[in-house]
């Protein structure tokens, strides 16, 4: 092994070092001083971003454990950005009055759960998956459970937890069945193994069902709302974006390379749960007047147009589910952007308040609406090219059922979006949010992703780019 | 290579109109005016300079090839079907680059004089930058999907120009009727594409219109109605150029459109966008004339048909706008028929290289008529030749230039005029002798008109005005002088030599059976018009009364809008919009409606599953489980 390999793992190696620096420069903070760390961590991220842009060889170190290729590289860069984003938006939050101590925690737990993420991404062993996903999820909880004086952030990590622990022994019970019925851990054998036997349909079953857990597929999903409810904003938007992102990716590479066999057996089953995920969650997102909750159930519906997609199991539809993870990340990071900007300032957070903002707050109410058109798929922004290619590799191979059902589930989505862009342009309030600016940070956070929306939508460049390195069944 | 410097002609407006749109109004109106006209300034240089390397430069052995000089994938959807932006370059695009940048650059600055001092004087500039690209795009397009992208473009730059003045009911109501009159010609275009490109399996121009290509090497066998799809896609594609370069009877909208400010007229309503549909059947000439030569019949009699209309509608009105629209009206239909007479190949390429020749010298001499109208109207504040005349002492410049360009649009030589028209008309004298009739009472109704409008305006009564008219400052005059020089000098381009239909190069010369009498007409026009409305006299009026009815009717544009009124309003609205709304109102929002009523009532019943417990959401989780594990090993694997 030669020291230009490490050059494979520069994205983890550095990520490391970033959380190595964070936590010293907490140990040896002066006595007495403050510090918030939001300008360390957002300079580190900054620079894992950019370093993240070079170009990089691929290949695989360890005997095959750790797997490294363009589209690899690619979305760990998509998630570096989001990463870099929450953060950004998290600035005057992490820099305001707060009651705790020990702020560089926030960052250090959620540069954690990145690190697990690339490993997720990255792994080609089923071991090395569930390290990563571990590595992912734990930090999670605590940092959900940040505000810990708070009652229902407490409460959201205990459920998170928990939650987490239930999915983490199903889906290392189907590891281990899947040890047991190819004999081998390795994704490459698994792969040569895998005919679709019973034993190993239930085994595939179970470890689904764990990472279904993690994108929150329904009837995997009912901790969702009570998480993002609890959890501060910072670690809610991280959770729906980021995690959510990293996760979708991982179970489309292992249907699409592992379980690639057996795809005739798994479309039927993603049909059903992606057509459960949809209705579920536009069912329940009509009915919420907590904007968090709101986010969590229509996040919950998003995960299942990702699903007609990934049904496809073609070219279009690989490439198509990493670009509506880009738009993904960027329409909801939108969302959150504005929902924490608005809670830090005036602590309200329930959609009766956004009564009339465009009035008093006409730009973040624009980006607001730009967001929220994004997820409902209204064109010209971006969202509406990433559900057009979603639904159109799900017609391509035939599969205009599932199509009809998707679309009628986005006119469903389409009222409750409606409705938060009602309130803010038409419904008059008495006490409407009134006049405030963010600060310069946490600004650049709110454009960086107004422009995504807007750019991705025109760039077809970055979608070509990215069915260039897909590939289908 | 300055090829690559080619994206700027498009980079550079799309720029302009970012920034002047978004900026403008931090900016002073004359920075923002002389930023823009120096913006244009630079895509003209660059445009020419483009198209002087693409006509003299080392390509040219072997004839002009089409050359794309950059392309990109912009929606890839299959291998075979894609949609590409690009830039192509052949004979034509390299001309009305030339042609759209001059005219662009002349109006951009006429305006720094022409709009001084009104509102929204940035928005104007943002707006032409707007077209400027847009129109740009459209000429370089490599793929008919491009093109239909930006002739939606330019169709909205020009209904925001025609509706600049939005506080005038009058430019709100032009506007919209030139966009729903265009936008229903789109509509037959957009089916003709999608005919056309399905059958042929590409958008690609340079594979459509080459002759092994599937098109023309391989026509479609497939009939419709009893006429071959392709000539109906072919038919249905010059209904867009139709609606763009006003033929009848898509025409209406076209005088309406005098109702923007007068550069707009000039550069949008004269000399670029309203040639689109010309351009359009040039660039799928070989397609025209090879494969569906009925299509290409349609073409030349709706062509002769609108020259000759146009031209009779023009010797009635008083608005010396109005005037000017229906001549170029009249104009576009000549290069129509241009087109529709020619053959392929050679010599026998002359029709199409005519049309183009005319292409170019009119957009300079219209392009100088409606400025030189905008420095009378700026003078006199009034569009209307009752309220004019005498000015010629006033307005020195203006009339100079006015009656050149009159000159040129009668054909007299050496102008440009008379070596374009010359062109078409021995076209059509070889080989449609009805058309060449047509075209031979065209121009000397061209004549008159054109002679009674610079009559009216510039000799005929003195009068008194209310304020003394004066010459339009030096931005305004300048345009006017460009525009001429290019009046009196492009008839001597080699035209036979740059822009031919199979891009060889073949030897021209006068013939005199043609041209002698055609001019001879065009000065009959001219003594006529001299006669009547030189000096003021009762002539006018007994002529207008000695044609009685037709005099009425033409003078009423022959009651076209009186008889669409009539049918939008009476039968379309009640007969078919009315059924059409209440099916969407109660079948289409109906269930639309239940659909909301479904998600409203199970939402309220399923509630109860999101308990907030803990222990529940094990159990639904460990459930989810077992029954997929079930449905699978039950129903899936066995």
């Amino acid at each position: 092994m030669q020291i230009e390999d490490f050059l494979l793992m520069r994205h983890e190696i550095l990520l490391t070092l970033g959380i190595l620096i964070i936590l010293m420069a907490d140990l040896f903070r002066p006595h007495g001083r403050e510090s918030s760390f939001s300008g360390l961590a957002i300079g580190l991220m900054a620079v894992i971003t950019l370093a993240g842009l070079l170009p990089v060889p691929q290949g695989s170190l360890f005997g095959g454990m750790y797997v490294s290729t363009p589209l690899f590289t690619l979305v760990k860069n998509v998630l570096t950005m989001g990463t870099l984003i929450v953060f950004l938006q998290a600035h005057s939050w992490m820099t305001g009055p707060l009651t705790l101590r020990r702020r560089s925690e926030f960052y250090i737990l959620l540069m954690s759960t990145l690190l697990g993420m690339y490993f997720m991404i990255s792994s080609g062993n089923f071991l090395m998956l569930y390290i990563g996903l571990e590595l992912a999820s734990i930090p999670v909880a605590a940092a959900a459970a940040y505000d810990k004086f708070r009652m229902d952030s407490a409460e959201s990590g205990m459920k998170y937890i928990l939650s987490s622990a239930v999915s983490s022994a199903i889906l290392l019970y189907g590891i281990s069945l899947i040890y047991g019925a190819t004999g081998s851990l390795y994704f490459e054998r698994v792969a040569a193994f895998y005919t679709g036997t019973p034993v190993q349909m239930l085994a595939f079953v179970l470890f689904f069902s764990g990472l279904a857990f993690k994108i929150s597929l329904v009837p995997f999903h009912l901790w969702t709302a009570d998480v993002y409810q609890g959890a501060p904003t910072g670690v809610t938007s991280y959770l729906s974006v980021v995690s959510k992102g990293a996760s979708t990716f991982v179970l489309l590479v292992l249907l699409y390379t592992v379980f690639s066999k057996i795809a005739l057996l798994w479309q039927p089953m993603l049909f059903v749960v992606a057509v459960v995920t949809m209705v579920v969650g536009n069912l329940f997102a009509l009915r919420q007047q907590h904007m968090r909750r709101f986010i969590a159930f229509s996040s919950i519906s998003q995960a299942g147009y990702i699903l007609v997609g990934l049904a496809a199991g073609n070219q279009l539809g690989m490439s198509s589910v990493v670009y509506y993870i880009l738009v993904y990340v960027c329409s909801n990071l939108g969302v959150f952007g504005v929902i924490s900007a608005i809670e830090h300032a005036t602590g309200k957070l329930r959609m009766d308040d956004y009564n009339g903002l465009y009035h008093t707050n006409p730009r973040l109410a624009l980006l607001m609406t730009l967001s929220l058109f994004s997820l409902a798929g209204i064109p010209p922004v971006a969202g509406f090219f990433g559900k057009f290619f979603l639904f159109a590799a799900a017609a391509q191979q035939g599969m205009y059922v599932l199509v009809i059902l998707a679309t009628l589930n986005t006119i469903i989505s389409l009222y409750y979006y409606l409705l938060v862009v009602k309130a803010m342009f038409i419904n008059s309030n008495n006490t409407p949010v009134p006049f405030f600016r963010t600060c310069c940070v946490t600004r650049t956070g709110l454009v960086l992703c107004a422009l995504g929306l807007v750019v991705l939508g025109f760039a077809a460049v970055v979608y070509q780019q990215m069915f260039d390195m897909s590939f289908g069944l | 290579m300055i090829f690559s410097l080619a994206i700027w002609i498009l980079a550079l407006p799309l720029m302009m109109f970012l920034f002047l749109g978004l900026a403008g109004h931090k900016l002073k109106p004359a920075t923002a005016g002389i930023l823009g006209t120096a913006g244009l300034g630079v895509v003209a240089l660059l445009s020419y300079t483009v198209a002087a390397v693409y006509f003299f430069g080392p390509s040219r052995e072997g004839g002009l090839q089409p050359e794309v000089l950059f392309s990109f994938d912009w929606l890839h959807f299959t291998d075979q079907l894609q949609v590409k932006l690009g830039f192509l370059l052949d004979p034509i695009s390299a001309m009305m680059l030339v042609v759209v940048s001059t005219v662009s650059f002349a109006v951009h600055l006429y305006s720094n004089g022409y709009m001084h001092g009104e509102r929204g004087f940035q928005r104007f500039y943002a707006f032409l930058s707007l077209f400027t690209f847009s129109m740009m795009g459209l000429v370089v397009a490599t793929n008919i999907f491009q093109m239909y992208i930006f002739w939606e473009l330019v169709g909205v730059s020009s209904y925001l120009l025609i509706g600049f003045y939005y506080e005038k009911p009058s430019a709100i109501l032009a506007s919209k009727k030139a966009f729903i009159v265009t936008r229903f010609a789109d509509l037959g275009f957009l089916i003709g594409i999608l005919v056309l490109s399905y059958y042929a399996q590409t958008f690609d121009f340079i594979t459509l219109t080459s002759l092994e290509g599937p098109v023309i090497g391989h026509p479609v066998g497939a009939t419709f109605l009893g006429v071959s799809v392709l000539t109906w896609a072919l038919v249905l594609i010059f209904m867009g150029g139709a609606g763009k370069s006003a033929m009848f009877p898509l025409h209406i909208w076209l005088p309406d459109a005098m109702e923007g400010p007068t550069p707009v007229s000039a550069l949008i309503h004269a000399a670029t966008m309203v040639v689109a549909g010309v351009y359009l059947v040039a660039r799928l000439f070989p397609v025209y004339v090879l494969a569906a030569p009925d299509a290409l019949m349609v073409v030349a009699y709706t062509g002769g048909f609108t020259a000759l209309f146009a031209a009779v509608i023009a010797c009635t009105q008083n608005d010396i706008k109005r005037v000017l629209a229906f001549s170029t009206m009249s104009q576009l239909g000549y290069m129509m028929l241009a087109l529709g007479v020619s053959g392929y190949g050679g010599h026998d390429g002359l029709g199409f290289m005519a049309s183009m020749f005319h292409l170019f010298t009119h957009a300079m001499f219209k392009a100088l008529l409606f400025l030189g109208a905008g420095a009378i109207i700026h003078a006199v504040h009034s569009n209307f030749m009752t309220d004019m005349g005498g000015l010629r002492k006033h307005l020195p410049i203006t009339h100079i230039t006015f009656l050149l360009a009159c000159l040129a649009i009668a054909g007299i030589p050496p102008l440009s005029g008379f070596f374009s028209k010359d062109e078409i008309l021995v076209a059509a004298f070889h080989s449609n002798k009805l058309l060449f009739f047509v075209a031979y009472a065209v121009s000397g109704i061209t004549a008159f008109y054109m002679f009674r409008l610079y009559y009216n305006i510039f000799w005929g009564v003195r009068r008194e005005y209310p304020h003394p008219p004066h010459e339009a400052p030096l931005s305004m005059s300048l345009p006017l002088m460009i525009l001429a020089a290019a009046t009196i000098f492009a008839g001597f381009i080699p035209f036979a030599q740059l822009v031919t239909s199979d891009g060889q190069p073949f030897e021209i010369h006068t013939e005199w059976v043609v041209a002698v009498p055609a001019v001879l007409i065009g000065l009959t026009g001219i003594l006529v018009a001299t006669l009547m409305y030189k000096s003021e006299k009762t002539l006018p009026d007994r002529v207008a009364a000695f044609f009685g009815p037709l005099y009425r009717w033409a003078s009423r544009k022959f009651y076209f809008d009186e008889l669409y009124m009539f049918i939008t309003k009476r039968i379309l609205f009640n007969k078919v919009s009315s059924p059409v709304a209440w099916f969407d109102r109660h079948i289409v929002d109906g269930f639309m409606n239940l659909l909301a009523y479904l998600a409203q009532r199970s939402s309220f019943l399923i509630r109860g599953l999101q308990s907030g417990h803990i222990q529940g959401y094990v159990f639904v989780f460990v459930l989810g489980a077992v029954l997929l594990s079930a449905y699978m090993l039950l129903f899936v694997t066995l």
